[in-house]
């Protein structure tokens, strides 16, 4: 089960047999059952960078769950993805105090310098767009989150510049 | 070696690390250690103090100096002019910051009364040392509770002191404890709320990133209170240092014996896990939150029963947000009168809110219960940025908004409940007339209805329709009977929405109306006309009813 439709996927590699080997050794540490589906997805999306159906169920096998149960709860939950995702997610806050600095603005001009709409990725697989309530570093609103870096005070101007260090 | 008579306090948190917090510290201990001054002056990380918008910050004390927007390469002049030469780099100086006491002085303990009881170790110590934080008086509220109190006498005291929950509803602490202790039952488990999904409320995170143990202690306390063995923190995903240092926090103290097995060699056992949140918005709402834990969808639970008789796996459960369980500890360690005494009637102790939008210093701030909004701009805040106050939005996007009237009401639970607000999460989002209220509700609605669980009819539809109503208003291409409408939407969704969620949007939308009706109506196009429903479709409703 595990090895199937290796070629037809769309992770990029990512979906090695080391990956699934990982993947199944968590599994082994955790309870099996509903109480650690979360937090198995978490490490499948960490470990594949999105959460693929045959991903989900093979977790679903593993934890004794049915399919929909799975994907029910990965379709629920914002932080968790079944589209392969570029190499670098920008997600933009627009939680009410980076609203009220800008964050409009700021989505329209990362939508331009990238060519693509929220929710997209671009054709190169280099950026995909997101956008969130709020992380959290108001203090900094309006704020752009780029993978795991918190980019703060963003201005149009100084867009280009951040987004130019992600390859 | 000496004693240090100088110390560096970096801060290293979510908004400094983005701004090189590591870097800086790095550069200050190579510094110091090229020119010999190991001994003398010590760098110490620790979590908050307060501003958030400064950059890097570092605070040089006992001399009391505040730097901000720090880069590495101003690290050699600093060190030369200031820790040498004894001349503070005044380029780099942050006016009107107020550094924390350093750890080790004399004056600390006074100073800390100067207010702070959430923060008080915010910024002043390694919230990676347990050994700093019991020489702060860490897990000594602990051991009284567990050597000198039974566990009624516990929650006796927490009732006493009038402690109410800060995760926005205000429940009495006490109470909400003495509901669980009675129930019999396996296990019981206590949940710490660290979901902290408000948008413009970041407090529960640097509380901590800051002083991490703080929340530990208060939930064995809890759990001692009772009778819980397990304690379970539900951390957003997102907050990855928050993650890191509560980890290293439960590791350290269960090295030390503080959490396991037979603690203070008393009989009681309790440790604690950590879980992720996966980014949804009702998953801060408690019964959500259980079932997220138990791998579900996170739909709220219908109440009765409450957690405390069935909660996580069907136990009884005791939720609590992150400052509520922080308060804990000096409230054992300093007793209910002691806490009294800060505050107001209604609403003993301080609260930690963050103060945001067009200020001067945004950031966070630890205040006695029932200072005024206006005196929050002005003395914590630094007075507006640019501009004048135009509105105010309490207690993230499900709070209400204030006009200019409203600056001198006293912010506790009682006092704005008199006047028909209430006081929320802790997020103070100050807006110079650069915001337009009609497109601020627009943004507060599009929230809701992204974050609608979609588990009842009335949110799942009002929103949407509440949005779309509000997106109108704010093209100024609202029918005559929009405004009207969008109150009577709000108002059923208060009364009909199965959870806080959907009975919320009624509070920025109705207390808007209160103050800036005028701007509202400026809204409605009076010669637009609401499209006739097509024929067929109302055929399809008439006959659906
Ligand atoms: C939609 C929604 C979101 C909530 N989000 C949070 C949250 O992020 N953090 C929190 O502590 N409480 C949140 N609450 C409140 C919790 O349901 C609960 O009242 C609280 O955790 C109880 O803790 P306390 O008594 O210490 O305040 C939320 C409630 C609702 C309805
Ligand atoms: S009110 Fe909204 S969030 Fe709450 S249960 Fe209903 S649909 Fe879900
Ligand atoms: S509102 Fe944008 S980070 Fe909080």
């Amino acid at each position: 089960m595990a090895n199937t439709s290796k070629s037809s996927c769309a992770c990029n590699g990512a979906c090695t047999d080391a990956v699934w080997g990982e993947l199944d050794e968590f599994i082994a540490c955790q309870e099996r059952g509903r109480n650690s589906l979360i937090t198995v997805l978490h490490k499948a999306q960490e470990l594949f960078g999105y959460l693929p159906v045959d991903v989900q169920k093979h977790i679903a096998k593993a934890l004794g769950l049915t399919v929909s149960e799975v994907l029910g709860v990965v379709t629920f939950y914002h932080y968790f993805s079944m589209q392969p995702r570029g190499r670098h997610t920008v997600n933009v806050c627009m939680g009410t105090a980076c609203y009220v600095r800008g964050a409009k603005k700021v989505m329209q001009a990362i939508q331009e310098q990238l060519g693509i709409k929220k929710g997209e990725t671009t054709p190169d697989r280099r950026f995909s767009l997101t956008t969130q309530r709020c992380f959290g570093a108001c203090g900094l609103a309006p704020v752009v989150m780029i993978d795991n870096d918190v980019h703060g005070r963003i201005t149009p101007q100084k867009l280009a510049k951040i987004l130019a260090k992600y390859e | 070696m000496s004693k240090p008579r100088m110390f560096l306090l970096v801060p290293i948190d979510a908004n400094t690390v983005i701004a090189g917090a590591r870097e800086v510290k790095n550069r200050f201990s190579l510094e110091i250690g090229k020119r010999g001054l190991a001994g003398e002056a010590k760098v110490i990380e620790t979590g908050s103090f307060g501003p958030a918008d400064a950059g890097v910050v570092v605070a040089v004390q006992p001399d009391g100096v505040v730097y901000g927007r720090l880069a590495p390469d101003d690290v050699p002049r600093i060190v030369e002019e200031h820790l040498v030469k004894g001349r503070p780099y005044v380029e780099r100086i942050l006016p009107g910051e107020k550094p924390p006491p350093p750890p080790e002085s004399e004056d600390a303990r006074h100073t800390q009364l100067h207010g702070r009881v959430v923060l008080d170790n915010c910024g002043r110590i390694d919230p990676d040392s347990i050994e700093e934080y019991i020489a702060n008086d860490g897990y000594f509220a602990l051991g009284q509770a567990l050597t000198a109190m039974t566990p009624a006498q516990v929650i006796e005291e927490v009732k006493a002191s009038g402690l109410r929950g800060r995760g926005g509803a205000g429940f009495p602490t006490g109470l909400k404890w003495s509901f669980c202790a009675p129930v019999k039952a396996r296990e019981k488990y206590v949940i710490c709320n660290a979901d902290e999904g408000e948008p413009g409320t970041f407090k529960d995170r640097l509380i901590m990133e800051g002083d991490p143990h703080k929340v530990l202690e208060g939930m064995a306390i809890c759990a001692y209170a009772i009778g819980a063995t397990r304690g379970y923190v539900y951390i957003r995903g997102e907050y990855a240092i928050s993650i890191e240092r509560m980890q290293r926090a439960i590791d350290a103290a269960r090295a030390k014996g503080l959490l396991g097995r037979n603690i203070f060699g008393r009989g009681f056992n309790f440790d604690i896990e950590i879980r992720k949140g996966a980014g949804a918005y009702v998953c801060g709402e408690e019964t959500a939150l259980i079932e997220s834990m138990e791998g579900k969808r996170g739909l709220p639970r219908l109440k009765p029963p409450f957690p405390a008789q069935s909660g996580f796996r069907g136990m009884p459960t005791n939720v609590n947000n992150v400052e509520t369980l922080a308060n804990v500890p000096a409230i054992i360690r300093r007793g209910a009168a002691w806490f009294k005494s800060l505050g107001t009637a209604g609403t003993p102790g301080t609260k930690v809110y963050t103060i945001l939008g067009h200020i001067n210093r945004p950031g966070l701030i630890e205040v006695p219960a029932g200072v005024t909004l206006r005196e929050i701009i002005e003395e914590y805040g630094g007075g507006m940025q640019s501009g004048s106050f135009h509105m105010a939005q309490l207690g993230g996007t499900a709070g209400d908004i204030l006009g200019r009237e409203m600056l001198d009401v006293p912010l506790d639970y009682d006092a704005l409940q008199k006047v028909g607000h209430s006081l929320g999460s802790g997020a103070i989002l100050i807006m110079n007339e650069s915001v337009n209220v009609r497109d601020f509700l627009h943004a507060c609605l599009k929230f809701f209805h992204h974050e609608s669980c979609g588990r009842c009819g009335p949110c799942r539809n009002g929103l949407h329709v509440l949005r779309d109503i509000t997106g109108r208003l704010k093209d100024g291409k609202a029918y005559k009977d929009d405004p009207g409408l969008m109150q009577e939407v709000a108002l059923a969704l208060k009364s009909s929405a199965f959870c806080p969620l959907g009975q919320s949007p009624a509070a920025p939308i109705m207390s808007a109306w209160r103050y800036f009706k005028d701007d509202i109506l400026s809204g409605v196009d009076s010669n637009a006309a609401r499209p006739r429903m097509a024929r067929s479709l109302r055929a399809d409703l008439s006959a659906a009813i």
